[in-house]
């Protein structure tokens, strides 16, 4: 009888698609343990003002993957309503760091003192990142345009628009109030990157439990004619996916400008739009739209920069690195693919029921 | 259906071009108009002259926006081959071989007197630059070279990224360190200005295996926050280290971050030695405040070379060599000063 | 083997999880016959059906096939194909988008090059010997449905079929296009195919086949000489109780409703971009009424336009005395409209999601997006209406996909019956759904306006039809040319309207 339950459980998880990142991150972290179990150790220090901060491989990898994490939202927003991807996410990046910086700077880009508080510039940037989101969202939404062409075209332009807010110059905010935001809240230890992205997801999980925000995004990824006939406006729920992956943008921004008080427009948040689609892909959610699962994005995300850490960590010859990466991702997605899903639940069942029938 | 579709890619496209040909024209900044009418102050220069006396020149460049280096250089040029000093300049951007032949063959037709280029690609120009010889065109090549007979162009500036490489390790050797620990922080594998950069710290490192070691070797691809994960990682292993070579600015301000969290100090006199490269003015000031130690110049100011080889030609004077390697400097916090900052800063 | 079978199939078992779709079944198929393959929604039709595709494995039992001695095993439609085993199944999965000659020979073009010529040649030299009258070079996707469907068994023939499964082939073809059908299984028969047809439409069973096996519930009922089963005994068989037939819905239609006070809808002028002359409409509450007509003589664009599933060109609407705008499913929905479509795969089912989510779909949207209905209350709706409709379902979290066409149906209808509309338009309801789920159907059709709903039904079965409206509007050409109620409505003076007045006389 427990083993029954034992197995039906098994069972529940091994339909889950929350396995797949799951299965990732514990051969991560169980190569990790083999070659050197060092890497999870954790450990208090201060930092060069004083204040006390974890730190740690561990440490790292919730911090750096943060910003993934919340572009992971909204990409599988986006994937999932419009069954494509938005790889303009770096290049709006750009530009919503840009559009920051420049509101916090003013006139001059090596202003001493902010000319502007901190939430209105970020709000600026939402506003200016949504409404790049909004253009994208209104060619693939009302003018029936593929998604990844759509964006190609703010993937393209981007980064000499960002460059362009800044007159070419690279702004640098010296307040160092403004790096709170990358680094950490002075008295409390745990990295501030790893904060947003849990308030991130909080925000989410209420979006998803106090709106229909789920329930509308599938069903228009799934069938558009039928929703319509629903009463639903597919081209509306699609344009907003698109507008809410650029808030995503906007807080993800923020994060990476403030690690480093200034902003490289040209290599800022470079190639992030392929680990974003890579981290709904890893949480086996279908590229192609329709059902989707936010916490195996996520999971995905982390995953990535588990992956990331891990390589460093080991020293991988930096002309290899991303051939290493590019292995790790292929096994990954493999096992995360349905097709090879299904065989996989098959072939556990047929083991299970032939270990039944030996004893 | 289709038609509405083909029209939306059209305006987008127009749209983004739009956008695009707003960013060139913004990244003069208004500092430098080149092809702006004279401003009153000036305006003393008989308008007559104008058309006779001015050189011809057209400048091919790659995009202003690429990076800052490539701004300032632009910035550079602009104020250079101005009307005031006797020039009437066209620009033209691309980092796409076959549009910056194309922008040669239209100059050419022009009848431009020198045809300066920064060539996206070392390969294709052999074609071009003969009809530029055939119209009496004097090629001049500024930052990068080409795959081409040498006759073809009259001369070629370039930074001499090994140079650059060297005066920086050469400097670093100079500090008489009892060890060297260092963590060597790349750029985009293959650039020229990686290989350059990295070659020159290898064979040092390689020479005395007993006094320098690489801790940790690794690409960020010249970006901050991925050099910040580099050398977060290396702390977070527990490995010592004494010296950063960061192959750009960007990547050792990143670097330098990781520090700053883990408290490990940094600067003249302090635990870890913080090298950068293209001298950015933030860069320089943060030597100034004694917090990095090094930067290592790659010098996008090429106007000044390019003059001087325009004025021995129009003087019929023959050029001493066809490549001509400009001078490099490396600064040093210690003997940093403002004026280096105003001067050099980018 | 016995004598004259191509096809055994021995003690058939296939579970699904929390299913079991298949116990020990027997299956025989002799040469030269037609034979049909009946059971209610769930009785394992389409299980059996895949499984002798290869679709799905069986799970144990034995399939013959003649020319081979040993049980032979079937994994994949590819070795099914080769076995001579061809499908032609309810949705065409041909590819519209390439010619005739094209579709037939794609899956068998030999090497890289193909020489199209020879290929439209041997394609219209098939289509001839079968007597289909089609271009082979025409595009696909112009040609009708049935065409469509032929040409579709046309492929399947070629490919030196001894077993050709026929899986709803007719639910979406008209009379005339049925006959044609008819005409090409009778050849085919005669050239020694063995046919499985599987339908719901009781009179083609008996017009067409020689032979019955009747599941239930995954269990083989039994097999059957058309001749010794009579009509109500087959049903009964399929039910698993004795049924008399159709006798108690006629009952309840006795009670005609009673018109009174202002109708629940009124529209005056209505017009699509669909291309449908301007029609007037109007129906009072507990009222019943249906369009007919032949297939695409418009009968489905007016009640799209009613709902505004269409683009709404122009008309006025009235709902209950009061003036009011309906030019999108939105503002229907607001105005207590709630429409089946015709195309339950296309328009109707949203395949990945749950039944639940399926269920709760259109009152979840009516709600309002910051209303969300709690997990615990949707799977309340959910399990209330699944009793209430017998939706057969291992579980209301079961993609319904998963689930058999006239579950599906149901489903959708549950979806709008838990928004509690005034006026409910069912679409082809019945359409590819089996006899006991159709009875239930129009009985809650009867139910639900006794209760005083309005409703509009179409169906392409007169009878159904007849039986359940209390007036019928008649379509020809995107026009609406008729309206019969009491005593007229007949099958003969239906059928005199369709045709129009100059055919009268005919029939």
């Amino acid at each position: 009888m427990p083993k029954n339950k034992l197995s039906d459980l098994w069972g529940t998880i091994s339909r889950n698609q929350i396995l797949i990142p799951v299965a990732a991150l514990l051969l991560l972290a169980f190569f990790n343990l083999l070659a050197d179990p060092t890497f999870f150790r954790i450990y208090l220090n201060q930092n060069a003002n004083g204040d006390p901060v974890l730190s740690g491989n561990l440490i790292s990898i919730i911090d750096s993957g943060s910003e993934l994490a919340i572009l992971a939202l909204g990409m599988t927003l986006v994937t999932a309503a419009s069954g494509g991807q938005d790889i303009s996410v770096g290049a709006a990046i750009a530009i919503s760091g840009s559009v920051l910086l420049r509101v916090l700077c003013g006139a001059d880009s090596r202003s001493e003192e902010m000319q502007a508080p901190i939430i209105v510039a970020f709000l600026i940037a939402c506003v200016v990142s949504m409404l790049f989101g909004a253009f994208n969202g209104a060619l693939v939404a009302y003018f029936k345009i593929q998604p990844m062409v759509a964006t190609l075209i703010l993937f393209t332009a981007g980064r000499s628009i960002a460059a362009w807010i800044n007159n070419n110059e690279l702004p640098i905010v010296k307040d160092p109030s403004f790096g709170v935001f990358g680094n950490y809240i002075p008295g409390i230890p745990i990295p501030t990157p790893f904060l947003i992205a849990i308030l991130c997801f909080v925000v989410t999980w209420a979006v998803m439990k106090f709106t229909t925000l789920g329930l509308y995004v599938q069903s228009v990824g799934i069938n558009e004619k039928t929703s319509r006939l629903n009463g639903l406006n597919p081209e509306l729920i699609k344009l907003m996916t698109y507008v809410l992956l650029g808030l995503c943008v906007a807080v993800a921004a923020l994060i990476k400008v403030s690690r480093i008080s200034t902003i490289n427009y040209s290599v800022v948040a470079k190639d992030i739009e392929m680990d974003a689609i890579l981290a709904v892909a890893l949480g086996g959610n279908a590229l192609s739209g329709g059902k989707f699962n936010m916490a195996a994005s996520v999971l995905g995300a982390y995953v990535i920069q588990f992956l990331t850490t891990t390589l460093y960590k080991f020293e991988v010859n930096a002309t290899a690195l991303p051939a290493y990466k590019a292995v790790v991702v292929i096994i990954l997605v493999v096992m995360s693919a349905p097709t090879v899903r299904e065989k996989l639940t098959a072939l556990t069942k047929k083991l299970r029921s032939s270990a039944a029938q030996n004893t | 259906m289709n038609i509405k579709k083909l029209f939306a890619v059209l305006s987008s496209t127009v749209l983004c071009g739009m956008m695009l040909a707003g960013c060139a024209g913004g990244a003069g900044g208004g500092t430098n108009p080149t092809n702006a009418p004279a401003d009153p102050g000036t305006a003393e220069t008989p308008a007559a002259s104008v058309s006779d006396g001015l050189i011809k020149v057209g400048i091919i460049n790659n995009d202003p926006n690429e990076s800052g280096y490539r701004t300032a250089n632009d910035k550079d040029l602009k104020a250079a081959f101005s009307k005031e000093n006797g020039y009437d300049a066209s620009f033209a951007y691309s980092l796409k071989n076959d549009e910056q032949i194309t922008a040669a063959q239209k100059f050419i037709q022009d009848e431009v007197d020198y045809l300066l280029l920064s060539a996206a690609d070392t390969a294709g120009w052999d074609g071009v630059l003969k009809d530029a010889q055939n119209a009496g065109v004097k090629v001049i090549l500024f930052d990068r070279t080409i795959d081409a007979d040498e006759s073809l162009y009259e001369a070629s500036i370039v930074s001499d990224m090994e140079k650059e490489g060297e005066t920086a390790v050469n400097w670093l050797k100079d500090q008489n360190l009892d060890k060297y620990e260092v963590i060597h922080i790349q750029g985009v594998m293959g650039t020229a200005a990686q290989k350059g950069r990295s070659g020159a710290l290898t064979e040092a490192a390689a020479a005395d295996s007993d006094k320098w070691n690489i801790v940790a070797e690794q690409t960020a691809e010249w970006n901050a926050e991925k050099a910040q994960q580099i050398v977060q990682s290396v702390i977070d292993s527990g490995k010592t280290f004494n010296v950063i070579y960061a192959e750009n600015d960007d990547m050792a301000k990143g670097a330098v971050a990781a520090l700053d969290k883990a408290n490990i100090s940094h600067g003249v006199g302090k635990d870890v030695i913080v090298m950068g490269f293209d001298c950015n003015k933030w860069a320089l000031e943060e030597l100034l405040n004694q917090n990095w130690n090094y930067d290592g110049q790659c010098n996008p100011f090429q106007s000044e070379y390019i003059r001087e080889v325009i004025d021995k030609l129009q003087k019929g004077e023959a050029l001493d060599q066809k490549t001509i390697i400009m001078n490099e400097k490396g600064f040093d916090a210690k003997t940093i000063t403002q004026e280096d900052v105003d001067n050099y800063g980018i | 083997m016995r004598d004259g079978a191509v096809l055994e199939m021995h003690g058939i078992y296939k579970t699904f999880p929390g299913v079991k779709a298949l116990q020990n079944v027997d299956f025989t198929l002799r040469r030269s016959e037609i034979h049909a393959l009946m059971g209610e929604n769930g009785a394992g039709k389409s299980t059996l059906i895949k499984v002798l595709t290869g679709v799905h494995i069986k799970d144990g039992g034995d399939i013959f096939i003649s020319g081979h001695d040993k049980p032979v095993q079937i994994h994949s439609p590819q070795e099914a194909q080769k076995l001579g085993i061809s499908t032609v199944y309810q949705e065409i999965s041909l590819c519209p988008n390439l010619s005739v000659a094209e579709n037939i020979f794609l899956e068998r073009s030999q090497g890289l090059f193909v020489n199209w010529k020879n290929v439209n040649r041997q394609a219209q030299e098939l289509l001839d010997s079968l007597g289909i009258a089609v271009d082979a070079t025409q595009q696909l996707g112009s040609c009708s449905i049935a065409v469509q469907q032929m040409v579709a068994i046309a492929r399947a023939v070629d490919m030196d079929c001894s077993v050709l499964i026929l899986d709803e082939p007719t639910s979406s073809l008209d009379e005339s296009e049925v006959e044609k059908l008819f005409v090409l299984m009778r050849k085919l028969k005669k050239d020694g195919v063995g046919i499985i047809f599987v339908t719901h439409f009781l009179d083609q069973v008996y017009e067409v086949c020689d032979r019955i096996t009747v599941l239930r519930d995954g269990q083989l009922v039994g097999e059957y000489e058309i001749e010794s089963l009579p009509r109500v005994q087959l049903v009964s068989k399929m039910l698993g109780k004795e049924l008399d037939d159709m006798a108690d819905i006629k009952g309840e239609t006795s009670d005609k409703p009673v018109r009174r006070g202002s109708p629940v809808y009124e529209g005056r002028g209505l017009c699509s971009s669909e291309g449908i002359s301007p029609f007037d409409f109007k129906i009072y509450s507990g009222e019943v009424n249906g369009f007919t007509g032949l297939l695409g003589s418009g009968r489905s664009e007016c009640v799209r336009t009613i709902f505004g599933a269409d683009k709404v060109t122009g008309g006025d609407v009235m709902m209950d005395g009061q003036p009011v705008k309906i030019t999108s499913p939105r503002e229907a929905m607001k105005n207590g409209i709630a429409y089946l479509p015709e195309d339950r795969k296309r328009d109707g089912i949203v395949g990945d999601l749950s039944v639940k989510d399926n269920i709760i779909l259109a009152m979840q949207v009516k709600q309002g997006f910051f209303k969300p209905i709690s997990k615990a209350k949707a799977v309340e709706y959910a399990n209330e209406y699944i009793r209430l409709l017998d939706i057969k379902t291992a579980s209301v979290n079961t993609p319904i996909k998963s689930l058999s066409g006239g579950n599906q149906q149901k489903c959708i209808l549950a979806r709008w019956l838990l928004t509690h509309p005034k006026y409910l338009i069912l679409d082809e309801p019945t359409r590819g759904i089996d006899v006991g789920t159709k009875v239930d159907i129009q009985k809650l059709v009867l139910k639900l306006a006794s209760e005083g709903m309005s409703i509009t039904f179409i169906s392409s079965e007169t009878d159904e039809m007849l039986r359940t409206c209390s007036r019928l509007l008649v379509m020809r050409d995107r026009k609406l040319v008729g309206e019969l109620k009491g005593d007229q409505l007949t099958q003969t003076a239906v059928m005199n309207t369709i045709a129009g007045g100059e055919k009268n006389a005919k029939k």
